[in-house]
């Protein structure tokens, strides 16, 4: 038998220091702890500040004009955003038109081609695109959209909302195509469906609640974004819905608002931005509830 | 259609199952190609905005050649274009933004997977996600009518006269409000949710076993977090902040409102900067002439090229992380 394993003077000191230390260290422990839980304190803490003023501020100044009148020039008391909440709701609908298709085919795509060199860059590269910083989407749709037509228009807008849509999407489309199950892939497969027709009516439908959720979420990121409509959407103080003209935004309109010295502007604008946080609140919330009824009836079958 | 034409040499079934051979040979190309084709879309899209930025870009980058980078004279009237103040003043908040936002976001993310309770992880989590759903502009109308007053009065003079920091260069000069300090502070508060979410995420893809044997071995909750937990997330974190970074790099609203917009170098937080974006933002729309208009293409050029940079090394120090534990832990 080998003889019993002594600890070295070394180890052994050690261990006497640790246990020596452990009041020391304890109380390091509880401080640190403490630290990180004010961390978290310290974190949320501007969300509550900004929502308090924003639903403060934002509450006093919002009126049924808001809603159903056009701004009015200076001087003139009262008016409201209509214009632009429209406005915005037309962006969407283009940004939607043109990025969800592009992006759900891309998703489905990187589902299905998963190891190929072509997905993995595509994957690789829209990850890239979606941290590209939203002002410069701008003027790229302005360089490409609005200085060959020579005037802003909606449609520059959209476009720009749209492309920024196309990371997000693909990557939620393929998370969401990923989890459909192989054998009822492989199931519509054996009953003599053609690969194209089980990819859109299984596949695609079985992951439809999860690529719905994806979208509303990509459109409640896109909704507030101001920097990409500057040179495109431009802003319109007048009821224009043509996808020709200039349009105007409810971000926009919070924007230019928020920089003007009258106190009637910046009382729109708080009622504007309360507004625009509504709007993405209750997109983000439909999204929410699409996610709970994909797990109920993935919890039925 | 030999199929059609012939339908005694057929049984019945056979014929079916041709025919849908048949059908969806050409539906399978249409299918592939028509994903393939979205596909392609997204590496065409990046292709189209370099492309396009960088010629619109380049009457200004040959004019100027690498003086653009480095000269700190912007302007426009003499058509001098150097962009060393908007480059200057894009590191400098970021820096601010990161230094204020990491250990926060990290304390944070540490709070959620190690100490919180159950009942109090999902809300607080909730919480800061949800200071990711704020649009810029929002942030920067409440900077300009809360942030800024709040600084103007007791902030700034408190960092510059109690505590007597104006010595250090960095906190001197008269309290205006919007600075680059704002710009900052601003910046910290959003780009949070993203450094905290890819914190959290990392930090929940560490074993269990980690800190057990760490516990098991006599260390206390802390020395389990700082000697096993933390150099095991290390360089996902690290990922989430260069993350961070690239947002604060391209943030354009909520600065342009608190920045103040002036086109020097001043070693002062307190004075008004320029950021990249916020100068095409400021600038973009009443460009005086081609030679301005190309000298902000090429700003925007410069800022889509360094920030797909910082994307392209963040995404990859953080899907080698994710790689390494098996998958994602959402």
């Amino acid at each position: 038998m080998a003889p019993p394993i002594r600890p070295t003077l070394r180890q052994r000191a050690f261990s006497e220091r640790t246990v020596r230390t452990l009041e020391r260290r304890r109380i390091v422990s509880g401080i640190m702890l403490g630290v990180l839980a004010g961390a978290a304190v310290l974190a949320v803490l501007p969300l509550i500040f900004i929502f308090g003023h924003l639903l403060a501020t934002g509450m006093s100044s919002l009126s049924w004009d808001f809603f159903t009148k056009m701004p009015k020039p200076v001087g003139e008391s009262g008016g409201g955003l209509a214009n632009a909440i429209v406005g915005t709701l037309i962006l969407i609908v283009i940004a939607s038109a043109f990025g969800l298709p592009v992006g759900v085919g891309a998703g489905l795509y990187l589902a299905e081609q998963k190891g190929s060199k072509l997905a993995n860059s595509v994957r690789f590269l829209s990850d890239v695109l979606n941290g590209l910083p939203s002002i410069v989407m701008g003027i790229f749709a302005w360089q490409f959209l609005v200085r060959p037509f020579g005037h802003f228009s909606a449609l520059a807008g959209g476009i720009a909302l749209g492309a920024m849509m196309i990371p997000m999407v693909a990557r939620t489309t393929e998370e969401m195509v990923g989890i459909v199950p192989v054998s009822l892939r492989e199931a519509a497969l054996a009953l003599g469906y053609p690969r194209w027709r089980t990819s859109i009516a299984v596949v695609l439908r079985t992951a439809s609640a999860g690529i719905v959720t994806g979208a509303l979420v990509a459109i409640a990121r896109i909704a507030g974004e101001t920097a990409p409509l500057l040179f495109t959407a431009f802003g319109n103080l007048f009821w224009s819905t043509s996808l020709k003209q200039p349009i105007a935004a409810l971000p926009l309109q919070v924007f230019s608002y928020a920089i003007s010295p009258y106190d009637a502007w910046h009382s729109l604008a708080w009622a504007g931005a309360l507004v625009l946080i509504a709007l993405i609140f209750i997109i983000s919330l439909i999204a929410r509830f699409a996610t709970r009824a994909r797990f109920a009836t993935g919890g039925g079958d | 259609m030999t199929i059609h034409d012939s339908p005694q040499t057929f049984v019945r079934e056979d014929d079916g199952a041709t025919l849908r051979i048949h059908g969806s040979a050409i539906g399978d190309r249409v299918y592939s190609g028509a994903i393939t084709f979205f596909a392609v879309c997204v590496p065409l899209l990046l292709l189209a905005v370099a492309w396009e930025l960088g010629v619109a870009g380049w009457p200004a980058l040959h004019k100027f050649g690498f003086g653009f980078l480095t000269s700190s004279d912007w302007d426009p009237v003499k058509g001098e274009f150097g962009a060393a103040p908007a480059i200057y003043g894009t590191i400098v908040s970021s820096i601010i933004a990161l230094a204020l936002a990491t250990p926060l976001a990290i304390g944070v993310s540490l709070f959620l997977s190690e100490l919180a309770p159950r009942w109090l992880k999902q809300p607080v989590g909730f919480l800061v996600d949800l200071l990711a759903a704020i649009p810029s502009v929002v942030y920067g109308l409440w900077g300009i009518f809360v942030l800024l007053p709040v600084l103007r009065d007791p902030v700034m003079p408190f960092l510059r006269d109690t505590l007597q920091l104006d010595r250090t260069g960095l906190f001197s000069g008269p309290a205006y409000g919007p600075s680059m300090l704002a710009a900052g502070i601003i910046l910290a508060i959003m780009v949070l949710p993203y450094i905290a979410s890819v914190s959290r995420e990392v930090l929940m893809a560490v074993p269990r076993s980690q800190r057990e044997a760490a516990l098991a071995l006599g260390a206390t909750r802390w020395e389990a977090i700082r000697g096993a937990v933390l150099p095991y997330a290390r360089s996902g974190i690290v990922g989430g902040v260069i993350l961070g970074l690239g947002r604060a790099l391209g943030e354009t609203m909520a600065v342009t409102m608190l920045i103040g917009n002036r086109a020097e170098i001043a070693t002062s937080l307190f004075a008004p900067g320029y950021t990249m974006a916020s100068l095409l933002a400021n600038e973009f729309s009443e460009a005086s002439s081609d030679a301005h208009l190309s000298a902000l293409m090429a700003v925007a050029f410069v800022l889509f090229v360094i920030t797909l940079i910082v994307n392209a090394i963040a995404r990859w120090l953080v899907w080698r992380v994710s790689r390494g534990t098996s998958g994602r832990v959402a």
